[in-house]
């Protein structure tokens, strides 16, 4: 398609994120896993070599995975496949695209590689997500040629409640900039420390110029259905699926309630068929600050 | 005369975009999410997302025959990308993966290659006329092959990338993500006609 046409354009990247709206995006780290969340109705994984609450346990430096996982599941499955890489490091980013990865997550899961500055992203054919808990970081993010965002949540927490503040900031910041007047567009741009044409578009349309998924804390299908009636367009589950007792289980009810998440019979009938326990949790004021992951990369 | 209600299959994908397109090409479009929803439309467009995540989507929720059923009928029906690949009667390659079956093609997913390979091309389609398409491909499909019923309205690099079969429409790229309402108001014509002969 190469000869004729246009790839890596700001419309095919945002693209694909449309694409996987309404869908569920799960972390796997074997092609087994891989294969369970393609089964249950995944619309893409996240290939990592360890999930978010494992890598919180294991502590040290988080990196990019062993392309050799990555690759494996790749070959496994025909939904889309993501990768990490660490804030700021291109490199990484760079690699996974040569090995054909479909969507990286810029991610404050890993290890950052920059204390001060992102990837730019524009300079990628493959799309970027990244995370953020409010309307500057995901307009920043954007701004760097993200084509799509997610909440952070606190990954590996098993915890929703950061998830929904980063949702409910994001969804109020935008409320707000619709409803002032245009004359103050020029200074809440410079307080919130983003370009002023992203934040007129928001203004304009009342919603970030690209999709915003759910992420950090999703751990049952009650989880799922409360995020989208927040707003969230989809929903990505870290730990919450093969931490929990029955992987194959949680996984469904997950898509299942993510798809019907306004019609409580369907979310309800979901929660009846888990057959297992959700990953355990974490209270988040009991989580030492330097652990927390969610004020990475701001 | 009541006006003519389109519906978009809102399991999972590109939903809105194609609300939208339908809102400027001038017509109504409603989501479609159970049976009851299904049976009140004139008119249905599958959009744009992941065909395994809306295969098992359709049969979890019983939806698959009565889809089935209201396409092989004669309502007019249009796939875009994903909603193609579910029109389909075979995916090359995946043949446990569950189809409608009711568009006479055999459908190759992700044919131009992984995301890196999406791409815009401009389509030349003789049916609509004018200035080329702006054609939006994501990891798409194209159609390998065709049954003597199907006609092919656009080709890439060779491949079939727009077919129609009677009141069936499918095209492997995405028109929702264009400001181009050519096609949806092409296909609101054949909901219009379809309207008048029942």
């Amino acid at each position: 398609m190469a000869e004729k046409g246009s790839t890596g354009t700001v419309k095919v990247k945002r693209g694909l994120a449309q694409m996987l709206k309404g869908g569920v995006i799960m972390d796997v780290t074997t092609a087994e896993q891989a294969v369970i969340a393609q089964e249950a109705g995944a619309v893409a994984v996240m290939a990592l070599e360890r999930i978010p609450a494992d890598i919180r346990a294991a502590g040290g430096v988080a990196r990019m995975s062993d392309l050799s996982i990555v690759q494996k599941i790749m070959d496994a499955v025909t939904i889309p496949v993501m990768a990490k890489v660490r804030i700021g490091h291109f490199a990484e980013a760079q690699v996974l695209q040569q090995i054909g990865v479909d969507f990286i997550d810029e991610s404050e899961v890993l290890t950052p590689a920059d204390d001060k500055y992102h990837v730019d992203k524009h300079a990628f054919t493959v799309p970027f997500v990244c995370g953020a808990r409010d309307l500057g970081e995901a307009l920043r993010r954007i701004a760097e040629g993200a084509a799509m965002i997610r909440t952070k949540g606190e990954a590996g927490s098993g915890n929703i409640v950061e998830a929904v503040k980063h949702m409910r900031t994001v969804r109020d910041e935008i409320a707000i900039v619709a409803a002032v007047p245009s004359e103050e567009l020029v200074a809440r741009a410079r307080d919130l420390g983003v370009p002023l044409e992203l934040l007129k578009e928001v203004a304009r349309t009342s919603k970030l110029p690209v999709v915003n998924f759910c992420a950090g804390g999703v751990s049952t299908p009650a989880d799922a259905a409360l995020m989208m009636q927040l707003g969230a367009e989809g929903i990505f589950v870290g730990s919450g699926i093969f931490k929990s007792s029955n992987p194959a289980k949680f996984a469904k009810a997950i898509v299942e309630a993510t798809t019907y998440f306004n019609d409580p019979k369907a979310v309800a009938e979901a929660c009846r068929t888990l057959e297992g326990t959700a990953m355990p949790g974490l209270e988040i004021s009991k989580i030492p600050p330097d652990e927390l992951l969610n004020v990475r990369g701001v | 005369m009541e006006k003519t209600e389109v519906g978009v299959l809102a399991l999972q994908g590109d939903v809105i975009e194609h609300l939208q397109a339908l809102r400027r090409a001038g017509l109504t479009g409603v989501e479609v999410k159970t049976r009851e929803q299904l049976e009140r439309v004139d008119a249905l467009i599958i959009p744009g997302g992941e065909s395994t995540t809306v295969a098992k989507l359709l049969d979890r929720f019983a939806l698959r025959e009565p889809l089935a059923e209201r396409v092989a009928a004669g309502m007019p029906t249009w796939g875009t990308c994903m909603g193609m690949i579910v029109l389909s009667k075979e995916i090359v390659g995946m043949p446990d993966q569950p189809t409608l079956g009711v568009l006479d093609v055999a459908v190759r997913r992700n044919a131009f290659g992984r995301q890196v390979e999406s791409a815009e091309v401009p389509l030349d389609v003789p049916a609509l006329g004018g200035a080329p398409f702006p054609g939006v491909f994501i990891r798409a499909p194209w159609v390998e092959r065709a049954g003597a019923g199907v006609e092919v309205l656009c080709r890439l690099e060779g491949q079939a990338v727009m077919v129609r079969q009677g009141n069936i429409l499918g095209t492997s790229f995405h028109p929702e993500l264009t400001r181009d309402t050519r096609i949806h108001r092409w296909f609101a014509g054949w909901c219009a006609r379809a309207r008048s002969a029942a």
